[in-house]
């Protein structure tokens, strides 16, 4: 039972936090509130018998991506949004757009959430079949990782090798070549 | 126990969440924050169904997820710190030319 209420209770978390994000007109705000949304995930991944998904995502995610998204919020010191004047000549800031993207949102959650409910042969406990004990245990994902993926691995560090030079490559002063 | 169907649900809500800040926010970075917040929608489903499954790969994509959106946040982010020092603005309404 406490199981169920700490599922709700991270759940509303997760969702309450997203929420916030979109709903923030200061990004510093919303990089902090991101951050909690991924906190709460990660105690979903535990839940989901995990672990190393859920330190990853602690570790990976809200230390190192969104520290980078905040380095990037407090570098270009814009921190409202802006531009009233870009707003109202806009095409896409028409009300009636406005409106249609919104009741397209809800249309993807109908949907999604039609598609739930008709495949309720797939609803089953989660852990229902099997030991979690063996299958999600480190030992196993390091083996898998390094047998059946390992060439999607080293295609990932090529990759990072690409975005990082990439990322140099754009964010040079521009006559800066040397 | 908890059913598949509500981690696939909190999900679901959440990509919405994302796709809504895509199309309603006027700023570059809290664009690329919903982003981050679709991705993780769909890791949280990969889990999921991994674990259903009683296989270790739903994880093992979730790694590669991650990675990708690594990668996806530099080279973003240094495209709007470009994109920034050009307009002195982070509205993407600021950038309908193709050139100036």
């Amino acid at each position: 039972m406490s199981e169920t209420l700490i599922f709700y209770a991270l759940s509303g978390l997760a969702i309450g936090a997203s929420a916030l994000v979109i709903g923030q007109r200061n990004p510093m705000y919303s990089v902090l509130m991101l951050i909690a949304s991924f906190g709460a995930l990660a105690g979903l991944y535990i839940q989901l018998d995990a672990p190393f998904v859920a330190v990853a995502q602690i570790i990976i995610y809200a230390g190192a991506i969104m520290v980078l998204f905040l380095f990037v919020v407090m570098l270009l010191n814009a921190p409202k949004e802006d531009g009233a004047d870009w707003d109202q000549s806009h095409p896409l800031r028409l009300p009636a757009v406005t409106r249609l993207g919104s009741m397209l949102a809800v249309l993807l959650v109908v949907q999604l959430t039609w598609a739930l409910t008709e495949a309720s042969n797939i609803g089953g406990a989660v852990s229902g079949g099997h030991d979690g004990g063996t299958v999600s245990s480190v030992r196993q994902l390091g083996r898998t990782l390094f047998t059946d993926y390992v060439f999607a691995f080293e295609a990932t560090s090529i990759l990072i090798l690409v975005a990082m030079v990439g990322a140099v490559m754009l964010a040079r002063r521009e006559g800066e070549r040397s | 126990m908890i059913p598949l169907s509500h981690y696939l649900f909190v999900s679901a809500v959440l990509f919405a969440i994302g796709t809504t800040g895509v199309f309603l926010r006027r700023n570059l970075i809290t664009i690329l924050l919903s982003i981050e917040i679709m991705l993780n929608a769909v890791n949280l489903s990969f889990v999921a169904f991994g674990r259903q499954m009683g296989t270790v790969d739903g994880q093992i994509i979730v790694f590669f997820v991650m990675t990708v959106a690594a990668a996806e946040a530099a080279v973003g982010l240094a495209i709007v710190i470009g994109l920034f020092r050009h307009r002195e603005s982070l509205n993407p309404d600021a950038f309908v030319s193709l050139k100036w």
